[in-house]
C-alpha cells in the first residue's frame, strides 16, 4: 500500500506539469494559428492585389505552346509543343547534368581524400592546392572560367581530331554514334561530318553541358575530397595498425577496413554536397545550359506569370532533393547496419 | 537576380498589404467628396509629393538607356523620363532611375516600384492584355534583326538554316526567331543566355553563327566588337517590335500625362520648336505653337498640370529629333521608319488641339 501512496505524493507536482504541458500545448496552437493565419493573409491578399492589377494568375499557361525553342540534347522540342513539356525538357537536362555531376564528383572527391592523406609529398600537395583553389572561388567564376576556356577550342574547320570520328572544337565534342541497319551486321556507325554551319550526325556534347558538368562536378568533388579525409582521419589508428599486423597492404587495408568505417561518417555530408550540387546547376543560367531554372525563366518572361513558375521551380527542386535525400539515406542506414554486424 | 525576382513578387504582396501601389482606388471617393473635378490622380499626387519620378530603365543598352562617364543616365528612353520629370514636376533631372534586366521589368511596373517603364518594350497583345500593362505610345520602331560574321558568307536570313543563334532571354526576340524559322521551314541551334555581356562574348567568341536582337541594339553590339569590320548586321527585319513606355492600366491620368509628354516630343519636332528656339516661339502667332507654349487655350490645366508643361519638356530635354541626334545617332544608327510622317517615316501623332 505504501507503493500506492508513493504516487500520492507526487499529485502536486504532475498536477503542475500537467498544467506545464497543457500551456505548452496551447501556445504551440496560437502559434501555429497565427502563423496558418498569416499565411493564408498573404495569399489572399496576393490573389485580389493580382485580380486588382489585371495580372493574370493560375497555371493554364501549362498547356499553351511555348513558342521558343530549346537547344536539341538527349530530349528534342519543338516551339509547337506546351510550357509543360519545355519545363519537362528542362527538368530532364538539369537531373542528366546532376547525375553525371554526381557520380564524377563521388569518384573524384574519393580520389581527392585518400590522395590528401598520402605519404608522398607532391600527391598530397597537389591535392591539397586543388581543394583549396576550387573551394575558395566561386562556382559561377568557375563555370565562365570553363565556358570560355570552352570557346578558346580551334574552329569547327579546324577541329581537333584525336581519334578517328572524335572531333573537338568550340562548338563542342562530336562522336561517332551508333545506328541500326535492317539488315546484316544490324549495327553500323555515323561518324560526324562537317557541314553547314559545323559538323552533323553522330553524337554532340555541347559546350555550354562540358562547361557546367566540369564545373559542378571538381566544385562539388574538393568539398566531398575534404569530407573522405575527415572519414578516414576518424577511424581509428589502432584499426589501422591491426590492419598492417594481419599483413594487409595499404590498398587492402584501405578498402577492406579503413573506408567501410569511414563511409559511416562520409555518407550523411555528403548527402548535403550532392544536393548542393543539384540546386548549384541552376547557375547554368549564365552559360547557356537550357536547365530547369533556364526554362523557368523563359516562361516566366513570356507568360508574365512570375509567382506560378517560381513556385513551380521551387516545388520541383523541392521534390527532387527530398527523393535524394530518402534515397542517400536508405543507403546510410543500409551501411550502418552492414557496420554494426561486421 | 532569381532572387531579385522573388523579392519583387513578395513586394507585391506587401504593397497590398500596406494598402499602397498603383493598385490604390481610395482615391476616387475623396475626389468626389471634396467635389474636385476630373479623374483622381493618385500617381501623379504621389509623385508630386515624392519630388521625382520613378523611372524603370535597362541595365545597359546604347543609345536607349545607359549610363555615360559621369553615371548620367542618357538615351532616348531616358529622354521619355526626363520629358514627364520637366512637365509634372518642372525639372527633368527630378527622376530616380531602376535598372531593370529584362526579365525583372514588369513584375516591377506591377508591384509598384517604378511609375514608368522606359526601357525598349515591345508592345504585344499579350503585354497588354494578359500582363495588363498600358502602352500610352511608341517612342521607337524596331524590329528583330541579326548579326553576323562577314567571312561566314551569310547574306540572308534564309542562308542560316541549320545555324546556332545566341539569343537573350525574357524578349520577343525567342519567339521571334522560333516562329520566323518555322513559317520558312528551317532549322536552327538556340543559345540562350541571360546577360547581354556574356551573350555577345559568346557570339564574338564563335560560340553562334548569328546574334538575334532588335536590331537597333545589334549596332550598340557590333560597335563593341574587337573588329567591327568583321561583322554585319542583315538589312532583314523578321518581327514588327514597336517600343515604347508602359504604365499601369489604373490611373487614367496618369497614362495621358505619358502619352502626351512623348507626342510633345514628336510634335515639338514637326512645329520646328527646339530648345534653342523654344524661347522665342513664346511670342509666336501661329495658333498651334502658341497652344504648345501654354499661351492659349489653357491645355496644361485640363492634364491637371500647368500651361507650361509642354514648353519646359522642349526647352529642357528638346524636341524629338534633337533626342534622336544626341543618342542614336552617334551609333551609327539610321533613323529610318522612325522619322517623321512628313518626310516619309511613321511617326504621325495626334496633334494638341
Amino acid at each position: 500500500m505504501s507503493q500506492s501512496c508513493a504516487p500520492r505524493v507526487r499529485i502536486g507536482p504532475r498536477v503542475s506539469w500537467r498544467g506545464a504541458r497543457a500551456k505548452a500545448i496551447g501556445w504551440q496552437l496560437a502559434v501555429l494559428a497565427v502563423a496558418m493565419a498569416l499565411v493564408a493573409t498573404v495569399a489572399v491578399q496576393t490573389a485580389i492585389n493580382l485580380r486588382a492589377r489585371g495580372i493574370a494568375s493560375g497555371f493554364d499557361f501549362l498547356s499553351r505552346p511555348a513558342g521558343f525553342e530549346i537547344a536539341r540534347g538527349l530530349f528534342s522540342f519543338s516551339s509547337r509543343e506546351s510550357y509543360a513539356r519545355a519545363l519537362l525538357v528542362g527538368l530532364l537536362n538539369t537531373v542528366r547534368v546532376s547525375f553525371l555531376g554526381i557520380a564524377i564528383a563521388s569518384v573524384l572527391g574519393l580520389s581527392i581524400g585518400i590522395a590528401r592523406l598520402s605519404g608522398i609529398w607532391i600527391v598530397s600537395t597537389v591535392s591539397r592546392a586543388y581543394v583549396e583553389l576550387v573551394r575558395n572561388t566561386p562556382l559561377l567564376l568557375q563555370l565562365l572560367f570553363w565556358y570560355t576556356l570552352s570557346q578558346g577550342l580551334p574552329a569547327p574547320s579546324d577541329a581537333l581530331n584525336p581519334l578517328p570520328g572524335v572531333y573537338l572544337c568550340f562548338r563542342g565534342l562530336f562522336l561517332p554514334a551508333p545506328i541500326w541497319h535492317d539488315g546484316f551486321p544490324w549495327i553500323g556507325v555515323e561518324a560526324p561530318t562537317l557541314a553547314g554551319f559545323g559538323f552533323q550526325g553522330g553524337i554532340s556534347i555541347s559546350p555550354e553541358f562540358a562547361a557546367l558538368l566540369v564545373g559542378l562536378s571538381t566544385y562539388t568533388a574538393a568539398f566531398i575530397g575534404e569530407t573522405v579525409r575527415g572519414g578516414i582521419l576518424a577511424v581509428g589508428r589502432g584499426q589501422i595498425e591491426a590492419a598492417a599486423a594481419l599483413g594487409l597492404s595499404r590498398p587492402h587495408a584501405l578498402r577492406f577496413v579503413v573506408l567501410p568505417q569511414a563511409l559511416r561518417v562520409i555518407i550523411p555530408p555528403s548527402t548535403s554536397q550532392y544536393l548542393n550540387l543539384f540546386k548549384n546547376s541552376s547557375l547554368s543560367v549564365a552559360i547557356g545550359y537550357p536547365d530547369l531554372m533556364s526554362i523557368t525563366n523563359t516562361t516566366l518572361n513570356q507568360t508574365g506569370q512570375a509567382i506560378e513558375a517560381i513556385a513551380l521551380a521551387m516545388a520541383v527542386y523541392l521534390t527532387v532533393s527530398l527523393a535524394v535525400s530518402a534515397a542517400m539515406n536508405l543507403y546510410n542506414r543500409a551501411t550502418l547496419r552492414r557496420g554494426g554486424g561486421a | 537576380m532569381t532572387m531579385k525576382r522573388l523579392w519583387i513578387s513578395f513586394a507585391l504582396v506587401a504593397t497590398a498589404c500596406s494598402g499602397g501601389g498603383p493598385g490604390d482606388r481610395s482615391a476616387p471617393a475623396a475626389a468626389t467628396l471634396t467635389g474636385r473635378p476630373g479623374p483622381a490622380t493618385p500617381t501623379l499626387d504621389k509623385v508630386r509629393g515624392r519630388g521625382f519620378v520613378r523611372c524603370g530603365v535597362s541595365t545597359g543598352i546604347a543609345g536607349f538607356s545607359t549610363p555615360d562617364a559621369q553615371g548620367h543616365w542618357r538615351g532616348i528612353d531616358v529622354d521619355v523620363c526626363r520629358a514627364i520629370a520637366a512637365a509634372v514636376l518642372g525639372d527633368a533631372e527630378k527622376v530616380r532611375y531602376t535598372p531593370l534586366t529584362a526579365a525583372q521589368r514588369f513584375t516591377a511596373l506591377q508591384s509598384g516600384e517604378v511609375d514608368v517603364l522606359s526601357r525598349n518594350t515591345t508592345v504585344t497583345f499579350q503585354r497588354d492584355i494578359q500582363l495588363g500593362i498600358e502602352f500610352p505610345a511608341v517612342n521607337w520602331y524596331d524590329g528583330t534583326g541579326f548579326i553576323v560574321r562577314k567571312a561566314s558568307n551569310v547574306r540572308s536570313v534564309k542562308d542560316l538554316n541549320g545555324a546556332t543563334i545566341c539569343i537573350q532571354p525574357g524578349t520577343t526576340t525567342e519567339t521571334d526567331v522560333a516562329d520566323y524559322f518555322r513559317r520558312a521551314r528551317l532549322t536552327f541551334t538556340p543559345v540562350v543566355i541571360e546577360r547581354l555581356e556574356e551573350v555577345t562574348n559568346a557570339y564574338f567568341a564563335g560560340r553562334c553563327d548569328a546574334f538575334g536582337q532588335d536590331r537597333s541594339a545589334l549596332a550598340a553590339v557590333r560597335a563593341r566588337a574587337p573588329n567591327p569590320a568583321d561583322h554585319v548586321v542583315l538589312s532583314e527585319v523578321i518581327s514588327k517590335a514597336p517600343l515604347g513606355p508602359g504604365v499601369m492600366p489604373d490611373d487614367p491620368r496618369w497614362i495621358e500625362i505619358v502619352r502626351w509628354s512623348v507626342y510633345a516630343l514628336i510634335n515639338a519636332e514637326e512645329l520646328g520648336l527646339s530648345s534653342k528656339t523654344i524661347d522665342r516661339a513664346l511670342d509666336s502667332d501661329d495658333p498651334d505653337v502658341r497652344r504648345f507654349v501654354g499661351k492659349a487655350d489653357g491645355f496644361g490645366t485640363m492634364l491637371d498640370l500647368d500651361d507650361q508643361w509642354a514648353f519646359r519638356i522642349v526647352k529642357q530635354v528638346g524636341n524629338y529629333a534633337e533626342s534622336i541626334e544626341r543618342n542614336i545617332t552617334p551609333l551609327g544608327i539610321e533613323r529610318g521608319v522612325n522619322r517623321l510622317w512628313k518626310d516619309g517615316g511613321v511617326l504621325y501623332v495626334p496633334a494638341l488641339r
